[in-house]
């Protein structure tokens, strides 16, 4: 992740909302995977009690994450892998670096993965003349069109198949004629990616799970891709975040169930890989885990925000939200977006350097109300705008109006006084019975929404010049 | 029953008429309402903007104008969704056991209008008449913090004359938010887009909804295209009689 401060949300946003095709791309696909995320879940009648499972292990995850990590640093050891902790992203980049200069390779490929992309890893390859190379179908096309992905789990949701069928044709198709039917645009990159498979010797991977009882790590994914990538190379890396981590083979139980349906809709993806260390003659040889912090322990330390390390990453809360919708990925600033990316990066950057990612959310509840670890959103979002206004500085202009707000609201007389002074004051800017225009940091609302001024009398007059009559009448 | 009337600085400053809606409907069914007039804002701005400590003020306000109450209601789902599920994190924010105990107290007193009318109440058919094609908006702090499922629909469904339309996509929030509508209004205006072409595909000219809040961000698109729909709070229709 950059260490520079991230753009400010609702300029980003505007690309992105100005961008007709983009926001038919995303409108498309988020209501289809949520269509067919709602109709997998509705066929769980213990889907419920599967979500409150998934919190309580992550719940107990978090609070012994302590001697979990040393438990699966022993099991990885003991079944012939080797870890690495890496305290922040840079430390991480140059353990895989060394590793894999010295198994000897210039190129390595790459199952999809956030945390690589977290601290930034193909860049930093590049530095040292390593060539990465993204096998997932969408992660590949966002390689080839040099871009960032907008989706943790459709990375290339931003783009739609006659923008994939001329990327292609611009790179690993060149000279080719080349329809935008779906099939055969992943023949194409079948091609192309089965060379990258057989001619690799080192593959990097993220983990969707780990298990601290027998240092079992688990890949989750779609094509296949993974699998070529975990067995075909000698040398493996992972790169994980600590959070990662469950504490028995069993709880697959529980997170095979949670992770599928929320993420593609499906009741089980295609491939599931499970390795375990090394094993002789059959797979990678050389096995190496990197644990990653960068932030993590951070956030681990807040009480309320600790929960967002239980995310699972199956953007479930991407495709239910209205401002994802709308905005793409791209304007949240980092790889990961939309609500989870809006609680997440601010607590991994530091919340100076994405103070406006608490307020890219309108609090409608619909990302708590799908997260499969029953992450409650909205709440830690509400904890970081708490943050945001406490390390504010004393001129800012709205914490002086908020201030003076508060002051006002407190007292039924000020409050009285200050209805009086609205009417008074907007007679400014009625312009034939409504408000078209309002100043400052009002502006934005007056963009698109006419106002109705302030009626002539409150609730509160009606109901005493009511009082009044009525007493008038009684004596 | 003994109804105090929480109008919510909203509706008593902006929306006046539905307090005064709220008010006639309940004494038709019967009821006594009080406004107790200390009353100001229940600090759902503030919390939910991060000014959660100058919302305490507030909060321990509330308690005290209310506490007495045998029933407290609101024309706003968003304002007692404040009550019950932000209240207590305030009063804990404030290290305050007595503020803590009073909110606890509070809150199982504090009722959203259809949410008193039917599960406290126990009425659905209210005796209202509304000769008109209505559409519902299901405001996200209906659906998704009160939980008040079909609570107003079934009100609706009781109006005499009514023609009520069901709204595509129901439940996809219209983008108001709070200070969102003015901190990111360019997503919000963009969220409104949406949300307006599916009220006017309803073909419906009223627009209602539980909160006037997100009634006054689409009905302002709505006025400002001039597009012929208006809109009401579910009290004004409810208060509505043939006679």
């Amino acid at each position: 992740m950059p260490t520079q401060r991230l753009p400010a949300f609702p300029d980003a946003a505007k690309v992105a909302l100005a961008d007709t095709q983009l926001r038919r791309n995303l409108a498309k696909a988020t209501t289809t995977i949520r269509d067919k995320r709602a109709r997998m879940v509705g066929e769980l009648p213990d889907w419920e009690a599967l979500r409150a499972a998934g919190s309580a292990i992550k719940a107990d995850v978090m609070r012994h994450l302590d001697r979990y990590l040393l438990q699966l640093e022993e099991a990885v050891t003991r079944a012939g892998g080797h870890v690495h902790w890496a305290h922040d992203a840079d430390e991480a980049n140059s353990i895989i670096t060394e590793l894999v200069k010295a198994a000897g390779a210039q190129r390595v490929v790459k199952v999809k993965s956030l945390t690589t992309d977290e601290i930034g890893m193909n860049a930093a390859l590049q530095r040292a003349g390593i060539t990465a190379i993204e096998t997932d179908l969408a992660e590949l096309i966002i390689q080839l069109a040099g871009e960032k992905s907008s989706h943790i789990l459709v990375p290339a949701i931003h783009k739609n198949r006659s923008e994939i069928r001329d990327l292609f044709r611009r790179t690993i198709a060149r000279g080719q004629d080349l329809t935008d039917s779906p099939p055969e645009l992943a023949a194409v990159a079948r091609r192309y990616l089965r060379e990258q498979f057989l001619a690799a010797d080192v593959a990097v991977s993220g983990a969707n799970f780990a298990v601290a009882e027998t240092g079992t790590v688990a890949v989750v994914e779609s094509e296949g891709n993974g699998r070529m990538c975990l067995t075909l190379p000698r040398t493996l890396i992972t790169v994980m975040g600590i959070e990662k981590l469950l504490p028995r083979f069993e709880d697959f139980e529980v997170f095979l169930q949670l992770l599928p349906r929320s993420s593609t809709g499906e009741r089980m993806n295609p491939y599931t890989s499970l390795w375990t260390g090394v094993t002789p003659g059959d797979g990678p040889q050389t096995f190496h885990l990197v644990l990653l912090d960068n932030g993590r322990t951070h956030v681990l330390a807040d009480g309320v925000g600790r929960q967002t390390l239980h995310c699972i990453r199956c953007s479930a809360c991407l495709n239910i939200c209205p401002v994802y919708a709308r905005t793409g990925g791209h304007a949240y600033g980092s790889v990961y977006p939309g609500p989870i990316g809006a609680i997440l990066t601010p607590q991994l950057l530091g919340l100076d350097r994405a103070k406006t990612l608490p307020y890219a959310s309108s609090l409608c509840g619909a990302c708590y109300e799908v997260c499969p670890v029953r992450i409650n959103i909205p709440e830690v979002l509400l904890h970081l705008r708490g943050e945001v206004t406490q390390h504010a500085s004393l001129f800012d202009l709205e914490g002086i109006a908020m201030r003076q707000l508060a002051t006002v609201f407190a007292s039924p007389a000020r409050y009285e006084r200050a209805q009086k002074l609205g009417r008074f004051g907007q007679k400014l800017f009625v312009r034939d019975g409504s408000i078209r225009s309002l100043p400052g940091m009002l502006a934005g609302w007056s963009s698109a929404r006419d106002l109705a001024p302030l009626p002539k009398q409150s609730f509160r007059e009606w109901w005493r010049a009511r009082n009044a009559t009525e007493k008038e009448r009684s004596s | 029953m003994r109804v105090a009337l929480f109008i919510t600085c909203f509706n008593d400053t902006l929306f006046p008429g539905v307090g005064v809606a709220t008010t006639r409907l309940l004494e038709r069914l019967g009821h006594t309402v009080d406004f107790p007039e200390a009353q100001t804002c229940c600090g759902q701005m503030h919390f939910n903007t991060g000014y959660q400590r100058e919302s305490i003020p507030l909060v321990r306000h509330f308690v005290e104008t209310f506490g007495d109450a045998e029933v407290i209601v609101a024309p706003s789902a968003s304002c007692v969704g404040m009550v019950r599920e932000l209240y207590p994190k305030a009063a804990a924010l404030s290290g305050d056991v007595g503020l803590v105990s009073a909110v606890e107290r509070l809150i199982p007193r504090v009722y959203e209008l259809g949410e008193f009318l039917v599960n406290r109440a126990g009425v659905v058919e209210v005796g209202a008449y509304f000769p008109h094609r209505v559409t519902y908006h299901a405001t996200c702090h209906s659906l998704r913090v009160l939980h008040l499922g079909e609570i107003p629909m079934r009100l609706l469904g009781a109006v005499k004359g009514i023609e009520l339309v069901e709204l595509p996509n129901i439940a996809e929030c219209c983008g108001f938010g709070g200070t969102f509508s003015v901190k990111n209004a360019d997503t919000s205006v963009a969220m409104l887009g949406d949300k307006a072409r599916a009220v006017l595909d309803t073909g419906a000219e009223v627009l209602c909804a539980a909160d006037t809040s997100c009634l006054m961000h689409i009905g302002g698109g709505l006025h400002r295209l001039r597009a012929g729909v208006r809109t009401m709070h579910l009290a004004e229709i409810l208060a509505n009689t043939e006679v």
